[in-house]
């Protein structure tokens, strides 16, 4: 049910004034880079990015495009903010998680600036419920200066195919190691944990792989406990793109569907794991 | 199997890959023996030079996470391929799965000993045979929480499971649900009457959801109170049998321990070959004196309940100083007998005791 807008206060402009028919549509996709309590919002017209950090190793980042929202309007160039993501989710949901057919929560998001909290109107079934949420001082985010032209090695997978693999990492293994290779084993997913090692080989000809661009051989190790949120964001998505660069890096993109059929994206980024050892074969 | 043990111990032979375990208080002890033709290729692999097939074991639960989630498993996996490299000092699980997807699990083993429980089903005087659904349905009436369980042969062909209490104090307060079956619900009936055995229902009861799954008939071969009870699946393809001890009773027809010649119960010590070695004496002279009652356990002390329905015989209490760690408080079983593989018909080992060792390095 589309709400109807809330005026703003005669005279005062929102730096950024954003609605959303389906909240749905927003929370879902904060749920799946929910690594940590905080998040730092960037807005410019094209929509927004939610960026979630740990570590100094691990960066994921959620983009709902601006088409995506009923109503999108950012008055600066670009606006950028601090916030407490799990207070964010906590209200977004405030009606509840369940999804009933036909139901759905209604948002209206306003950011006066710099100081100001950000406020939140949701509504569903004619209830209304006003959210302050404080904002603080946006960090400096991690660049990892991760662009297509530097990528070694590059694949595209149905996450169907990763989905329980990610699920049932060995989680005793401090580490996922992720070979890549125009050769067999092609693209290895390994894991050295109490019981042993285990092996999930993925063959290039697979019908679960859609893309599929190595061309080195290449093997990576990432602390799993790190890696592991990615899950969410997998268990969303219907593809995934895998991609290391000569430094060993790591993208993750998740293509992710919304109830509309609207597509968005999150990936993640994460720096191999320095203490290399000589991998078990 | 897992709910028995913590280990599982792997043995391929040229009848089949053997899957055994035993609980930690030596009280229960399960195998599954796959034949060959269970399997799409069955390899066991050379012998060594001593004639002996490589054993391992791993732990039930490395083992288990292989396997994690079934219903997907079904879905998923294609073949399954279990190789074992000594080498390598790795136990090889390969799942087959979907999309050309393959799963590898490197497991690491221990080398170990034969397992084996010393047990034979034809010297057992009882026996019966029901659907294993006769069993299952009969044993969802008893609390999951209830430990031992009493079948017994009554009047009449009646055969009934009775949940067990040690006390008489206990009796007043609980409830006790006794349960009857026809003669005719069962395949087969070799009771002889009167006899009674009890015996741990949450080790059977792993035994029995494998079993109604499976669809095959349950047999229970059971004697005198204190031999244990065996529990028989049979099939085209696999042979699995449970062991389990069971309690001794007043009633049986059992020589004092002191009697035996064994005057001095050795007390229960880490090292287990010299409890194996007393007890070995012990089978063996017992072995030779009819009509004698079951060899003393060094292990497990005798502890004599009072039988619900009999008369008040007196109590015989022995204290044990230090308890068997995983035994049930407050009621010593039988151990088995483990050690040597003396069962007749054993593939000519019988001379040389296959000694059941403890880990030597007493881990897990």
């Amino acid at each position: 049910m589309p709400l109807s807008a809330q005026p703003p206060a005669s005279g005062q402009q929102y730096l950024l004034a954003a609605s959303l028919d389906n909240a749905r549509h927003l929370s879902s996709l904060l749920r799946a880079v929910h690594f940590q309590d905080h998040a730092t919002c960037f807005a410019t017209a094209n929509g927004l990015r939610v960026t979630v950090e740990d570590a100094k190793c691990i960066q994921a980042n959620a983009f709902i495009q601006a088409e995506i929202f009923q109503e999108f309007a950012v008055q600066e160039e670009s606006v950028t903010f601090r916030i407490n993501l799990s207070v964010l989710l906590d209200c977004l949901t405030i009606f509840g998680t369940s999804s009933l057919p036909g139901t759905s929560t209604a948002l209206r998001m306003c950011y006066s600036g710099y100081g100001y909290p950000l406020m939140l109107f949701l509504e569903e079934g004619g209830v209304v419920t006003v959210c302050k949420i404080n904002t603080q001082e946006p960090d400096e985010l991690l660049d990892f200066d991760f662009c297509s032209t530097k990528v070694v090695n590059k694949i595209i997978l149905q996450s169907e195919g990763l989905r329980e693999a990610f699920a049932e990492l060995d989680m005793t293994s401090e580490v996922l190691q992720i070979t890549m290779s125009p050769d067999k084993p092609y693209f290895r997913l390994s894991t050295f944990g109490n019981a042993g090692s285990a092996h999930l080989d993925y063959p290039r000809d697979s019908d679960l792989m859609e893309a599929f661009h190595c061309n080195q051989t290449q093997t990576n190790r990432y602390k799993i406990s790190l890696l592991k949120p990615s899950t969410k964001a997998l268990a969303l998505s219907c593809k995934v793109s895998v991609r290391t660069d000569a430094q060993g890096f790591l993208s993750l993109q998740y293509m992710i569907r919304n109830e509309d059929g609207q597509i968005c994206f999150v990936e993640y980024y994460c720096c191999p794991d320095e203490d290399i050892t000589e991998s078990e074969l | 199997l897992s709910r028995i043990g913590d280990e599982l111990y792997l043995e391929p032979t040229e009848s089949g890959l053997s899957l055994r375990t035993v609980n930690s208080s030596r009280s229960a002890f399960a195998s599954f023996l796959f034949a060959p033709l269970f399997f799409q290729r069955y390899e066991a692999g050379g012998s060594q030079p001593d004639g002996e097939h490589f054993r391992c074991k791993v732990l039930m639960k490395s083992f288990l996470g292989v396997f994690r989630s079934l219903p997907s498993l079904e879905k998923t996996v294609g073949k399954c391929l279990i190789l074992l490299k000594p080498q390598a000092s790795r136990l090889v699980v390969q799942l087959h799965c979907k999309y050309g997807v393959t799963k590898t699990h490197n497991l690491a083993f221990q080398e170990c000993e034969r397992l084996q429980a010393v047990f034979d089903t034809q010297r057992c005087a009882s026996s019966l045979c029901a659907p294993a659904r006769v069993l299952a349905e009969a044993v969802v009436h008893f609390p999951p929480t209830l430990a031992e369980v009493t079948l017994e042969a009554g009047p009449g062909g009646r055969i009934s499971l009775r949940n067990y209490m040690e006390d008489e104090a206990e009796r007043s307060k609980t409830m006790v649900t006794e349960l009857c079956l026809a003669e005719d619900e069962f395949q087969t009936v070799a009771m002889a009457p009167g006899s009674r055995i009890t015996f741990c229902l949450k080790e059977f009861r792993g035994l029995l959801s494998f079993a109604e799954a499976s669809n095959l008939p349950l047999t229970i071969h059971y004697d005198v109170p204190g031999r244990p009870v065996v529990f028989s699946l049979d099939d085209a393809v696999l042979e699995v049998h449970l062991v389990l001890a069971t309690l001794s009773d007043m009633e049986s027809n059992l020589q004092p321990p002191k009697a035996n010649g064994l005057s001095h119960l050795p007390a229960p010590s880490d090292d287990f070959t010299d409890d194996l070695e007393s007890y070995m004496i012990a089978m063996e002279s017992s072995a030779y004196e009819e009509g004698s009652g079951v060899p003393p356990s060094p292990t497990f002390p005798l502890r004599t309940p009072c039988a619900a329905e009999s008369d008040p015989e007196e109590e015989e209490e022995e204290e044990e100083e230090g308890a068997v760690p995983g035994t049930p408080p407050h009621k010593k079983f039988r151990s088995l007998f483990f050690g040597s593989v003396l069962s007749p018909g054993g593939p000519g080992l019988a001379p040389t005791q296959e000694v059941l060792a403890e880990d030597s390095d007493g881990d897990y």
